[in-house]
Protein backbone atom coordinates (compact mmCIF):
# COMPACT_ATOMS: atom_id res chain seq x y z
CA UNK A 1 0.00 0.00 0.00
CA UNK A 2 2.67 2.43 1.00
CA UNK A 3 4.72 1.72 -2.11
CA UNK A 4 1.83 2.30 -4.50
CA UNK A 5 0.96 5.66 -3.03
CA UNK A 6 3.71 7.53 -4.85
CA UNK A 7 2.59 7.16 -8.49
CA UNK A 8 -1.01 8.32 -7.91
CA UNK A 9 0.38 11.46 -6.28
CA UNK A 10 2.20 12.41 -9.44
CA UNK A 11 -0.77 11.41 -11.59
CA UNK A 12 -3.05 13.51 -9.47
CA UNK A 13 -0.91 16.58 -9.89
CA UNK A 14 -0.94 16.07 -13.64
CA UNK A 15 -4.72 15.74 -13.87
CA UNK A 16 -6.43 18.19 -11.59
CA UNK A 17 -10.18 18.27 -11.36
CA UNK A 18 -12.86 16.01 -9.98
CA UNK A 19 -10.85 12.88 -10.67
CA UNK A 20 -8.32 13.89 -8.03
CA UNK A 21 -10.80 13.10 -5.28
CA UNK A 22 -10.39 9.36 -5.21
CA UNK A 23 -6.63 9.07 -4.98
CA UNK A 24 -6.62 11.55 -2.12
CA UNK A 25 -8.96 9.43 -0.08
CA UNK A 26 -6.80 6.43 -0.68
CA UNK A 27 -3.69 8.34 0.30
CA UNK A 28 -5.23 9.36 3.55
CA UNK A 29 -6.04 5.82 4.49
CA UNK A 30 -2.39 5.05 4.03
CA UNK A 31 -1.68 7.07 7.13
CA UNK A 32 -2.05 4.98 10.25
CA UNK A 33 -5.63 4.22 11.08
CA UNK A 34 -5.32 2.38 14.33
CA UNK A 35 -2.71 4.81 15.64
CA UNK A 36 -5.22 7.63 15.18
CA UNK A 37 -7.21 6.45 18.18
CA UNK A 38 -4.17 6.94 20.38
CA UNK A 39 -4.06 10.58 19.30
CA UNK A 40 -7.70 11.36 20.02
CA UNK A 41 -7.75 9.22 23.17
CA UNK A 42 -6.43 11.77 25.70
CA UNK A 43 -9.02 14.29 24.61
CA UNK A 44 -11.92 11.87 24.65
CA UNK A 45 -10.95 10.18 27.92
CA UNK A 46 -10.78 13.51 29.72
CA UNK A 47 -13.87 14.64 27.88
CA UNK A 48 -15.84 11.55 28.85
CA UNK A 49 -14.76 11.82 32.48
CA UNK A 50 -15.34 15.53 33.01
CA UNK A 51 -18.02 16.48 30.48
CA UNK A 52 -19.96 13.49 29.18
CA UNK A 53 -20.34 11.60 32.44
CA UNK A 54 -21.36 14.75 34.36
CA UNK A 55 -23.79 15.61 31.59
CA UNK A 56 -25.66 12.33 32.00
CA UNK A 57 -25.27 12.20 35.77
CA UNK A 58 -26.86 15.65 36.04
CA UNK A 59 -29.95 14.21 34.37
CA UNK A 60 -29.94 11.39 36.92
CA UNK A 61 -29.54 13.82 39.84
CA UNK A 62 -32.38 15.95 38.50
CA UNK A 63 -34.75 13.01 39.05
CA UNK A 64 -33.86 12.81 42.76
CA UNK A 65 -34.00 14.76 45.94
CA UNK A 66 -30.36 15.33 46.85
CA UNK A 67 -28.86 17.51 49.54
CA UNK A 68 -25.52 19.20 48.98
CA UNK A 69 -24.31 18.22 52.46
CA UNK A 70 -24.92 14.53 51.81
CA UNK A 71 -24.95 13.88 48.07
CA UNK A 72 -24.76 10.08 48.50
CA UNK A 73 -28.30 9.94 49.79
CA UNK A 74 -30.57 10.21 46.77
CA UNK A 75 -34.34 9.97 46.98
CA UNK A 76 -36.16 9.19 43.75
CA UNK A 77 -38.79 11.78 42.83
CA UNK A 78 -39.23 11.17 39.11
CA UNK A 79 -40.07 14.41 37.40
CA UNK A 80 -40.92 16.05 40.72
CA UNK A 81 -38.12 18.58 40.45
CA UNK A 82 -39.30 19.65 37.02
CA UNK A 83 -42.97 20.06 37.98
CA UNK A 84 -41.85 22.00 41.05
CA UNK A 85 -39.74 24.19 38.81
CA UNK A 86 -42.59 24.89 36.41
CA UNK A 87 -44.74 26.01 39.35
CA UNK A 88 -41.98 28.16 40.78
CA UNK A 89 -42.48 31.86 40.11
CA UNK A 90 -38.74 32.48 40.54
CA UNK A 91 -37.99 30.10 37.69
CA UNK A 92 -40.25 32.05 35.33
CA UNK A 93 -38.85 35.30 36.64
CA UNK A 94 -35.28 34.10 36.01
CA UNK A 95 -36.20 32.85 32.55
CA UNK A 96 -37.73 36.22 31.68
CA UNK A 97 -34.69 38.07 33.04
CA UNK A 98 -32.32 35.83 31.12
CA UNK A 99 -34.20 36.56 27.91
CA UNK A 100 -34.43 40.32 28.41
CA UNK A 101 -30.81 40.71 29.55
CA UNK A 102 -29.82 38.44 26.68
CA UNK A 103 -31.55 40.70 24.16
CA UNK A 104 -30.36 44.00 25.68
CA UNK A 105 -26.78 42.75 25.80
CA UNK A 106 -26.54 40.88 22.51
CA UNK A 107 -28.40 42.96 19.93
CA UNK A 108 -26.68 46.37 20.45
CA UNK A 109 -23.36 44.62 20.97
CA UNK A 110 -23.42 42.79 17.65
CA UNK A 111 -24.70 45.86 15.75
CA UNK A 112 -21.90 47.99 17.19
CA UNK A 113 -19.33 45.30 16.46
CA UNK A 114 -20.49 45.19 12.85
CA UNK A 115 -20.16 48.96 12.48
CA UNK A 116 -16.77 49.07 14.20
CA UNK A 117 -15.43 46.24 12.07
CA UNK A 118 -16.54 48.15 8.98
CA UNK A 119 -14.54 51.17 10.17
CA UNK A 120 -11.50 49.06 11.08
CA UNK A 121 -11.59 47.61 7.58
CA UNK A 122 -10.59 50.99 6.13
CA UNK A 123 -6.96 51.85 5.59
CA UNK A 124 -6.03 53.30 8.96
CA UNK A 125 -3.01 54.46 10.84
CA UNK A 126 -2.43 52.57 14.07
CA UNK A 127 -5.01 49.93 13.33
CA UNK A 128 -3.17 47.35 15.44
CA UNK A 129 -3.46 49.80 18.35
CA UNK A 130 -7.22 50.07 17.86
CA UNK A 131 -7.61 46.30 17.66
CA UNK A 132 -5.61 45.61 20.81
CA UNK A 133 -7.32 48.45 22.72
CA UNK A 134 -10.74 47.10 21.78
CA UNK A 135 -9.79 43.64 23.00
CA UNK A 136 -8.63 44.92 26.40
CA UNK A 137 -12.10 44.41 27.97
CA UNK A 138 -12.12 40.80 26.72
CA UNK A 139 -8.87 40.22 28.63
CA UNK A 140 -10.41 41.68 31.79
CA UNK A 141 -12.16 38.97 33.80
CA UNK A 142 -15.89 38.89 34.49
CA UNK A 143 -15.17 39.38 38.18
CA UNK A 144 -12.93 42.42 37.71
CA UNK A 145 -15.16 44.09 35.14
CA UNK A 146 -18.29 43.52 37.23
CA UNK A 147 -16.64 44.98 40.34
CA UNK A 148 -15.49 47.98 38.28
CA UNK A 149 -18.87 48.53 36.64
CA UNK A 150 -20.63 48.21 40.00
CA UNK A 151 -18.56 51.27 40.94
CA UNK A 152 -19.34 53.15 37.73
CA UNK A 153 -23.04 52.48 38.26
CA UNK A 154 -22.87 53.17 42.01
CA UNK A 155 -25.71 55.20 43.48
CA UNK A 156 -23.66 57.53 45.67
CA UNK A 157 -20.14 57.76 44.20
CA UNK A 158 -20.72 56.39 40.71
CA UNK A 159 -19.18 58.22 37.76
CA UNK A 160 -22.33 57.72 35.71
CA UNK A 161 -24.61 59.34 38.25
CA UNK A 162 -22.21 62.27 38.50
CA UNK A 163 -22.43 62.74 34.72
CA UNK A 164 -26.24 62.47 34.84
CA UNK A 165 -26.34 65.11 37.55
CA UNK A 166 -24.02 67.42 35.59
CA UNK A 167 -26.28 67.15 32.56
CA UNK A 168 -29.20 68.12 34.78
CA UNK A 169 -30.84 64.71 35.17
CA UNK A 170 -31.64 62.76 38.31
CA UNK A 171 -29.30 60.30 39.95
CA UNK A 172 -30.44 56.73 39.39
CA UNK A 173 -30.37 53.86 41.86
CA UNK A 174 -29.20 51.46 39.17
CA UNK A 175 -29.08 48.27 41.28
CA UNK A 176 -32.57 48.40 42.74
CA UNK A 177 -34.53 49.16 39.57
CA UNK A 178 -35.79 46.36 37.34
CA UNK A 179 -34.75 47.78 33.98
CA UNK A 180 -31.87 49.92 35.23
CA UNK A 181 -30.15 46.91 36.83
CA UNK A 182 -30.66 44.81 33.71
CA UNK A 183 -29.26 47.60 31.55
CA UNK A 184 -26.23 47.93 33.82
CA UNK A 185 -25.53 44.18 33.66
CA UNK A 186 -25.98 44.22 29.89
CA UNK A 187 -23.49 47.09 29.73
CA UNK A 188 -20.87 44.86 31.38
CA UNK A 189 -21.48 42.07 28.87
CA UNK A 190 -21.45 44.52 25.97
CA UNK A 191 -18.24 46.17 27.17
CA UNK A 192 -16.46 42.83 27.50
CA UNK A 193 -17.54 41.26 24.21
CA UNK A 194 -17.95 44.01 21.60
CA UNK A 195 -14.24 44.12 20.71
CA UNK A 196 -14.05 40.35 20.40
CA UNK A 197 -16.98 40.21 18.00
CA UNK A 198 -15.56 43.19 16.08
CA UNK A 199 -12.42 41.16 15.35
CA UNK A 200 -14.48 38.18 14.22
CA UNK A 201 -16.45 40.40 11.82
CA UNK A 202 -13.27 42.12 10.64
CA UNK A 203 -11.75 38.75 9.79
CA UNK A 204 -14.88 37.89 7.82
CA UNK A 205 -14.81 41.22 5.99
CA UNK A 206 -11.21 40.80 4.99
CA UNK A 207 -12.06 37.60 3.19
CA UNK A 208 -14.58 39.46 0.99
CA UNK A 209 -12.77 40.18 -2.31
CA UNK A 210 -11.82 43.86 -2.81
CA UNK A 211 -12.98 43.87 -6.45
CA UNK A 212 -16.56 43.70 -5.21
CA UNK A 213 -16.02 47.05 -3.50
CA UNK A 214 -14.21 48.50 -6.51
CA UNK A 215 -16.96 47.39 -8.87
CA UNK A 216 -19.65 48.88 -6.63
CA UNK A 217 -17.72 52.18 -6.45
CA UNK A 218 -17.63 52.34 -10.24
CA UNK A 219 -21.37 51.76 -10.20
CA UNK A 220 -21.65 54.80 -7.94
CA UNK A 221 -22.58 53.06 -4.71
CA UNK A 222 -22.27 55.08 -1.52
CA UNK A 223 -20.42 53.71 1.52
CA UNK A 224 -23.70 52.87 3.20
CA UNK A 225 -24.91 51.02 0.09
CA UNK A 226 -21.64 49.11 -0.02
CA UNK A 227 -22.05 48.18 3.61
CA UNK A 228 -25.60 46.93 3.02
CA UNK A 229 -25.21 45.20 -0.32
CA UNK A 230 -21.62 43.94 -0.28
CA UNK A 231 -20.47 43.61 3.33
CA UNK A 232 -23.56 42.20 5.05
CA UNK A 233 -24.29 39.45 2.48
CA UNK A 234 -20.63 38.45 2.52
CA UNK A 235 -20.73 38.07 6.29
CA UNK A 236 -23.85 35.93 6.60
CA UNK A 237 -22.07 32.84 7.96
CA UNK A 238 -19.94 34.90 10.35
CA UNK A 239 -23.00 36.72 11.69
CA UNK A 240 -24.74 33.38 12.27
CA UNK A 241 -21.70 32.16 14.20
CA UNK A 242 -21.54 35.22 16.48
CA UNK A 243 -25.29 35.18 17.12
CA UNK A 244 -25.18 31.54 18.21
CA UNK A 245 -22.08 31.98 20.37
CA UNK A 246 -23.44 35.14 22.06
CA UNK A 247 -26.83 33.65 22.77
CA UNK A 248 -25.23 30.54 24.27
CA UNK A 249 -23.15 32.84 26.46
CA UNK A 250 -26.15 34.98 27.41
CA UNK A 251 -28.18 31.93 28.45
CA UNK A 252 -25.49 30.90 30.93
CA UNK A 253 -24.99 34.37 32.42
CA UNK A 254 -23.90 33.92 36.04
CA UNK A 255 -20.92 35.89 37.33
CA UNK A 256 -22.17 39.35 36.39
CA UNK A 257 -25.54 39.16 38.22
CA UNK A 258 -23.93 37.41 41.20
CA UNK A 259 -21.31 40.09 41.77
CA UNK A 260 -23.26 43.11 40.59
CA UNK A 261 -25.45 42.87 43.71
CA UNK A 262 -22.36 43.64 45.79
CA UNK A 263 -23.49 41.69 48.86
CA UNK A 264 -22.71 38.19 47.65
CA UNK A 265 -26.37 37.19 47.74
CA UNK A 266 -27.61 34.82 45.07
CA UNK A 267 -31.11 36.28 44.73
CA UNK A 268 -30.12 38.76 42.01
CA UNK A 269 -31.33 41.86 43.80
CA UNK A 270 -33.85 42.39 46.61
CA UNK A 271 -36.82 41.56 44.37
CA UNK A 272 -34.92 39.09 42.15
CA UNK A 273 -34.92 41.81 39.48
CA UNK A 274 -31.75 40.57 37.82
CA UNK A 275 -31.62 36.91 38.80
CA UNK A 276 -30.75 34.85 35.73
CA UNK A 277 -31.23 31.10 35.22
CA UNK A 278 -27.52 30.53 35.85
CA UNK A 279 -27.72 32.38 39.14
CA UNK A 280 -30.98 30.65 40.16
CA UNK A 281 -29.32 27.29 39.61
CA UNK A 282 -26.41 28.33 41.83
CA UNK A 283 -28.81 29.57 44.49
CA UNK A 284 -30.75 26.29 44.50
CA UNK A 285 -27.59 24.21 44.72
CA UNK A 286 -25.18 26.18 46.83
CA UNK A 287 -27.35 28.48 48.93
CA UNK A 288 -30.37 26.21 49.45
CA UNK A 289 -28.46 22.89 49.11
CA UNK A 290 -31.09 21.36 46.77
CA UNK A 291 -28.88 19.70 44.17
CA UNK A 292 -31.82 17.94 42.51
CA UNK A 293 -33.57 21.23 41.91
CA UNK A 294 -30.36 22.78 40.62
CA UNK A 295 -29.83 19.86 38.24
CA UNK A 296 -33.34 20.28 36.86
CA UNK A 297 -32.67 23.99 36.30
CA UNK A 298 -29.38 23.14 34.54
CA UNK A 299 -31.27 20.92 32.13
CA UNK A 300 -33.80 23.69 31.51
CA UNK A 301 -30.89 26.01 30.64
CA UNK A 302 -29.68 23.42 28.13
CA UNK A 303 -33.20 23.18 26.72
CA UNK A 304 -33.33 26.97 26.26
CA UNK A 305 -29.98 26.88 24.44
CA UNK A 306 -31.19 24.13 22.10
CA UNK A 307 -34.36 26.09 21.32
CA UNK A 308 -32.37 29.27 20.63
CA UNK A 309 -29.89 27.45 18.38
CA UNK A 310 -32.72 25.78 16.47
CA UNK A 311 -34.51 29.11 16.00
CA UNK A 312 -31.28 30.63 14.69
CA UNK A 313 -30.71 27.75 12.32
CA UNK A 314 -34.29 28.01 11.12
CA UNK A 315 -34.00 31.75 10.53
CA UNK A 316 -30.75 31.32 8.61
CA UNK A 317 -32.24 28.59 6.43
CA UNK A 318 -35.39 30.61 5.74
CA UNK A 319 -33.32 33.62 4.73
CA UNK A 320 -31.03 31.79 2.33
CA UNK A 321 -34.04 30.10 0.76
CA UNK A 322 -35.70 33.46 0.32
CA UNK A 323 -32.65 34.74 -1.55
CA UNK A 324 -32.12 31.96 -4.02
CA UNK B 1 -6.27 55.77 -6.89
CA UNK B 2 -9.95 55.00 -6.93
CA UNK B 3 -9.27 52.18 -4.54
CA UNK B 4 -7.64 54.43 -2.00
CA UNK B 5 -10.58 56.80 -1.93
CA UNK B 6 -12.89 53.88 -1.18
CA UNK B 7 -10.89 52.24 1.52
CA UNK B 8 -9.24 55.18 3.24
CA UNK B 9 -10.70 55.91 6.66
CA UNK B 10 -12.17 59.38 7.05
CA UNK B 11 -12.18 61.72 10.03
CA UNK B 12 -15.47 60.27 11.27
CA UNK B 13 -13.99 56.78 11.28
CA UNK B 14 -11.02 57.94 13.38
CA UNK B 15 -13.25 59.81 15.84
CA UNK B 16 -15.51 56.82 16.43
CA UNK B 17 -12.58 54.42 16.76
CA UNK B 18 -10.72 56.66 19.19
CA UNK B 19 -13.89 57.01 21.26
CA UNK B 20 -14.33 53.23 21.30
CA UNK B 21 -10.73 52.72 22.34
CA UNK B 22 -11.28 55.25 25.15
CA UNK B 23 -14.43 53.49 26.35
CA UNK B 24 -12.54 50.20 26.29
CA UNK B 25 -9.77 51.51 28.51
CA UNK B 26 -11.54 54.17 30.62
CA UNK B 27 -13.10 51.80 33.19
CA UNK B 28 -9.63 50.41 33.90
CA UNK B 29 -8.24 53.91 34.34
CA UNK B 30 -11.15 54.84 36.59
CA UNK B 31 -10.29 51.85 38.76
CA UNK B 32 -6.92 53.45 39.55
CA UNK B 33 -8.72 56.70 40.45
CA UNK B 34 -11.12 54.99 42.88
CA UNK B 35 -8.27 52.92 44.28
CA UNK B 36 -6.51 56.16 45.26
CA UNK B 37 -9.38 57.90 47.03
CA UNK B 38 -11.62 57.33 50.03
CA UNK B 39 -15.41 57.10 49.73
CA UNK B 40 -15.76 60.68 50.96
CA UNK B 41 -13.32 62.02 48.41
CA UNK B 42 -15.13 60.19 45.62
CA UNK B 43 -18.46 61.68 46.74
CA UNK B 44 -17.28 65.24 46.09
CA UNK B 45 -18.50 67.19 43.07
CA UNK B 46 -16.66 67.15 40.82
CA UNK B 47 -15.03 63.84 41.78
CA UNK B 48 -11.23 63.55 41.57
CA UNK B 49 -10.01 62.59 38.11
CA UNK B 50 -6.43 61.51 38.80
CA UNK B 51 -4.89 58.64 40.73
CA UNK B 52 -2.34 59.46 43.44
CA UNK B 53 0.20 57.77 45.70
CA UNK B 54 -2.49 56.63 48.17
CA UNK B 55 -3.06 53.78 45.80
CA UNK B 56 -0.03 51.94 47.22
CA UNK B 57 -1.34 52.26 50.76
CA UNK B 58 -4.71 50.92 49.62
CA UNK B 59 -3.08 48.05 47.76
CA UNK B 60 -1.36 47.08 50.99
CA UNK B 61 -4.71 47.17 52.81
CA UNK B 62 -6.27 45.02 50.09
CA UNK B 63 -3.48 42.46 50.39
CA UNK B 64 -4.24 42.24 54.12
CA UNK B 65 -7.96 41.78 53.46
CA UNK B 66 -7.74 39.03 50.85
CA UNK B 67 -5.10 36.41 49.96
CA UNK B 68 -4.39 38.06 46.62
CA UNK B 69 -0.69 37.21 46.42
CA UNK B 70 -1.41 33.55 47.09
CA UNK B 71 -4.21 33.65 44.53
CA UNK B 72 -1.86 35.10 41.89
CA UNK B 73 0.53 32.18 42.37
CA UNK B 74 -2.39 29.72 42.32
CA UNK B 75 -3.80 31.23 39.15
CA UNK B 76 -0.40 31.10 37.50
CA UNK B 77 -0.09 27.38 38.31
CA UNK B 78 -3.67 26.56 37.30
CA UNK B 79 -3.65 28.55 34.07
CA UNK B 80 -0.22 27.28 32.97
CA UNK B 81 -1.19 23.64 33.55
CA UNK B 82 -4.48 24.10 31.70
CA UNK B 83 -2.83 25.96 28.81
CA UNK B 84 -0.09 23.33 28.42
CA UNK B 85 -2.43 20.35 28.72
CA UNK B 86 -5.10 21.75 26.45
CA UNK B 87 -2.59 22.71 23.77
CA UNK B 88 -0.92 19.32 23.83
CA UNK B 89 -4.11 17.22 23.82
CA UNK B 90 -5.84 19.43 21.27
CA UNK B 91 -2.85 19.33 18.91
CA UNK B 92 -2.73 15.53 19.14
CA UNK B 93 -6.40 15.06 18.35
CA UNK B 94 -6.47 18.00 15.93
CA UNK B 95 -3.74 16.22 13.96
CA UNK B 96 -5.66 12.96 13.94
CA UNK B 97 -8.86 14.68 12.80
CA UNK B 98 -7.01 16.63 10.12
CA UNK B 99 -4.67 14.07 8.60
CA UNK B 100 -5.34 10.52 9.77
CA UNK B 101 -8.06 8.31 8.47
CA UNK B 102 -9.97 6.31 11.02
CA UNK B 103 -13.41 4.93 11.50
CA UNK B 104 -15.85 7.39 13.03
CA UNK B 105 -13.68 10.39 12.31
CA UNK B 106 -16.47 12.49 10.92
CA UNK B 107 -19.05 11.67 13.58
CA UNK B 108 -16.55 12.17 16.41
CA UNK B 109 -15.64 15.60 15.02
CA UNK B 110 -19.30 16.61 14.66
CA UNK B 111 -19.91 15.38 18.20
CA UNK B 112 -16.99 17.45 19.49
CA UNK B 113 -18.31 20.61 17.83
CA UNK B 114 -21.84 20.00 19.14
CA UNK B 115 -20.55 19.91 22.72
CA UNK B 116 -19.82 23.64 22.50
CA UNK B 117 -23.58 24.10 23.07
CA UNK B 118 -23.51 22.30 26.42
CA UNK B 119 -23.57 24.85 29.27
CA UNK B 120 -21.16 24.74 32.20
CA UNK B 121 -24.15 24.39 34.50
CA UNK B 122 -24.73 20.85 33.24
CA UNK B 123 -21.42 19.51 34.48
CA UNK B 124 -20.98 21.35 37.74
CA UNK B 125 -23.12 19.22 40.10
CA UNK B 126 -21.57 15.80 39.36
CA UNK B 127 -18.12 17.34 39.25
CA UNK B 128 -18.67 18.85 42.66
CA UNK B 129 -19.89 15.51 44.06
CA UNK B 130 -16.85 13.79 42.53
CA UNK B 131 -14.41 16.37 43.84
CA UNK B 132 -15.98 16.22 47.29
CA UNK B 133 -15.63 12.42 47.35
CA UNK B 134 -11.97 12.64 46.38
CA UNK B 135 -11.48 15.31 49.09
CA UNK B 136 -10.23 17.70 46.41
CA UNK B 137 -12.33 20.68 47.43
CA UNK B 138 -9.95 23.60 47.88
CA UNK B 139 -7.17 21.79 46.01
CA UNK B 140 -5.91 23.17 42.71
CA UNK B 141 -6.18 19.87 40.84
CA UNK B 142 -9.95 20.13 41.26
CA UNK B 143 -9.85 23.15 38.95
CA UNK B 144 -7.11 21.94 36.61
CA UNK B 145 -8.27 18.43 35.69
CA UNK B 146 -11.83 19.11 34.47
CA UNK B 147 -10.66 22.07 32.36
CA UNK B 148 -7.81 20.24 30.64
CA UNK B 149 -9.50 19.82 27.27
CA UNK B 150 -11.48 22.11 25.02
CA UNK B 151 -13.68 21.29 22.06
CA UNK B 152 -12.87 24.68 20.59
CA UNK B 153 -9.15 23.87 20.81
CA UNK B 154 -9.54 20.61 18.90
CA UNK B 155 -11.49 22.39 16.20
CA UNK B 156 -8.99 25.26 16.06
CA UNK B 157 -5.98 22.93 15.68
CA UNK B 158 -7.75 20.75 13.12
CA UNK B 159 -8.61 23.74 10.94
CA UNK B 160 -5.03 24.95 11.09
CA UNK B 161 -3.38 21.59 10.42
CA UNK B 162 -5.66 20.65 7.51
CA UNK B 163 -4.23 23.55 5.53
CA UNK B 164 -0.78 24.01 7.00
CA UNK B 165 0.58 20.44 6.81
CA UNK B 166 1.03 19.13 3.25
CA UNK B 167 -0.16 15.53 3.07
CA UNK B 168 2.66 14.74 0.62
CA UNK B 169 5.17 15.52 3.33
CA UNK B 170 3.54 13.07 5.73
CA UNK B 171 3.48 10.42 3.03
CA UNK B 172 7.15 10.90 2.31
CA UNK B 173 7.84 10.21 5.96
CA UNK B 174 5.53 7.23 5.89
CA UNK B 175 7.30 5.78 2.83
CA UNK B 176 10.63 6.21 4.56
CA UNK B 177 9.28 3.98 7.27
CA UNK B 178 8.85 6.55 10.02
CA UNK B 179 6.28 5.80 12.70
CA UNK B 180 3.22 8.03 13.01
CA UNK B 181 4.59 9.41 16.23
CA UNK B 182 7.91 10.21 14.59
CA UNK B 183 6.04 11.99 11.79
CA UNK B 184 4.03 13.89 14.36
CA UNK B 185 7.11 14.95 16.26
CA UNK B 186 9.41 15.93 13.43
CA UNK B 187 6.97 17.17 10.76
CA UNK B 188 3.67 18.19 12.35
CA UNK B 189 4.87 19.79 15.59
CA UNK B 190 7.25 22.33 13.99
CA UNK B 191 4.55 23.42 11.54
CA UNK B 192 1.88 23.57 14.25
CA UNK B 193 3.96 25.71 16.61
CA UNK B 194 2.48 29.15 15.78
CA UNK B 195 -1.10 27.89 16.11
CA UNK B 196 -0.18 26.10 19.34
CA UNK B 197 1.22 29.34 20.73
CA UNK B 198 -2.01 31.18 19.93
CA UNK B 199 -4.15 28.41 21.44
CA UNK B 200 -1.97 28.36 24.55
CA UNK B 201 -2.31 32.13 25.00
CA UNK B 202 -6.08 32.08 24.53
CA UNK B 203 -6.48 29.09 26.85
CA UNK B 204 -4.30 30.72 29.49
CA UNK B 205 -6.44 33.87 29.34
CA UNK B 206 -9.69 31.88 29.55
CA UNK B 207 -8.38 29.80 32.47
CA UNK B 208 -7.13 32.91 34.28
CA UNK B 209 -10.54 34.55 33.93
CA UNK B 210 -12.64 31.46 34.59
CA UNK B 211 -15.02 31.92 37.50
CA UNK B 212 -17.99 29.54 37.73
CA UNK B 213 -16.26 26.23 38.39
CA UNK B 214 -13.45 27.73 40.55
CA UNK B 215 -15.97 29.46 42.86
CA UNK B 216 -17.71 26.10 43.33
CA UNK B 217 -14.56 24.02 43.80
CA UNK B 218 -12.43 26.44 45.82
CA UNK B 219 -12.92 28.75 48.79
CA UNK B 220 -11.09 31.92 49.74
CA UNK B 221 -8.68 29.77 51.78
CA UNK B 222 -6.94 28.56 48.62
CA UNK B 223 -8.36 30.72 45.83
CA UNK B 224 -7.58 31.58 42.27
CA UNK B 225 -7.47 35.30 41.49
CA UNK B 226 -11.13 35.44 40.49
CA UNK B 227 -12.29 33.65 43.64
CA UNK B 228 -10.17 35.95 45.82
CA UNK B 229 -11.50 39.07 44.08
CA UNK B 230 -15.09 37.86 44.33
CA UNK B 231 -14.54 37.31 48.05
CA UNK B 232 -13.11 40.80 48.40
CA UNK B 233 -15.94 42.36 46.40
CA UNK B 234 -18.76 40.67 48.32
CA UNK B 235 -17.23 40.65 51.78
CA UNK B 236 -17.37 43.45 54.30
CA UNK B 237 -14.88 46.11 53.23
CA UNK B 238 -15.40 49.64 54.53
CA UNK B 239 -13.78 51.47 51.62
CA UNK B 240 -14.44 50.95 47.92
CA UNK B 241 -10.85 51.98 47.28
CA UNK B 242 -9.65 48.72 48.84
CA UNK B 243 -11.83 46.59 46.57
CA UNK B 244 -10.61 48.50 43.53
CA UNK B 245 -6.98 48.31 44.64
CA UNK B 246 -7.32 44.54 44.99
CA UNK B 247 -9.02 44.31 41.60
CA UNK B 248 -6.07 46.15 40.08
CA UNK B 249 -3.48 43.82 41.61
CA UNK B 250 -5.42 40.80 40.38
CA UNK B 251 -6.01 42.16 36.89
CA UNK B 252 -3.02 44.23 35.85
CA UNK B 253 -0.51 41.35 35.50
CA UNK B 254 -2.60 39.58 32.90
CA UNK B 255 -3.39 42.87 31.13
CA UNK B 256 0.33 43.67 30.81
CA UNK B 257 1.00 40.26 29.30
CA UNK B 258 -1.98 40.81 27.04
CA UNK B 259 -0.70 44.21 25.90
CA UNK B 260 2.66 42.66 25.02
CA UNK B 261 1.18 39.68 23.17
CA UNK B 262 -1.86 41.60 21.93
CA UNK B 263 -0.82 41.49 18.29
CA UNK B 264 -0.52 37.69 18.32
CA UNK B 265 -3.77 37.20 20.22
CA UNK B 266 -5.64 39.49 17.82
CA UNK B 267 -4.13 37.56 14.91
CA UNK B 268 -5.10 34.25 16.47
CA UNK B 269 -8.72 35.22 17.05
CA UNK B 270 -9.05 36.52 13.50
CA UNK B 271 -7.36 33.44 12.08
CA UNK B 272 -9.71 31.16 14.00
CA UNK B 273 -12.67 33.19 12.77
CA UNK B 274 -11.89 32.86 9.06
CA UNK B 275 -11.40 29.15 9.27
CA UNK B 276 -14.38 28.65 11.54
Amino acid sequence: MTVTTRPPTAAEQATPGPSSRRPRRRRRSALGSRAAYAYVAPFFVLFAAFSLYPFIYTAWVSLHEVNLSNPDQMKWTGFGNYTKLLHNEFFWNALKNTITIGIISTVPQLCMALGLAHLLNYKLRGRMFFRVAMLMPFATSIVASTLIFAQLFGRDYGLLNWVLQEVGLHRIDWTSGHWTSQIAISAIVTWRWTGFNTLIYLAGMQSIPTDLYEASTIDGASRWQQFRHVTIPGLRATIMFTVVISTIGATQLFGEPLLFAGDGKTTGGASHQFQTLGLLMYQQGWTNFHLGQAAATAWMIFLVIIIVVLINAGLARGRTRGET
Amino acid sequence: MARRSVLEGGRVAYTILILTALISVLPLYWTTVIASHSNNEMARTPPPFWPNANIFHNIRLALDQAPIMKSLVNSLIVSSCIALGTTLFCTLSGFAFAKLNFRGRRSLMAFTIATICVPTQLSIIPLFILVAKLHWVNHLQAVILPTLVSAFGVFFMRQFLVQAVPTELLEAGWVDGASTFRIFRSIVLPIARPAMAVLAMLTFLMAWNDFFWPIVALTTQNPTVQVALAGLGTGYVPQQSIIMAGTLVGTVPVLIVFAILGRQIVGGIMQGAIKG
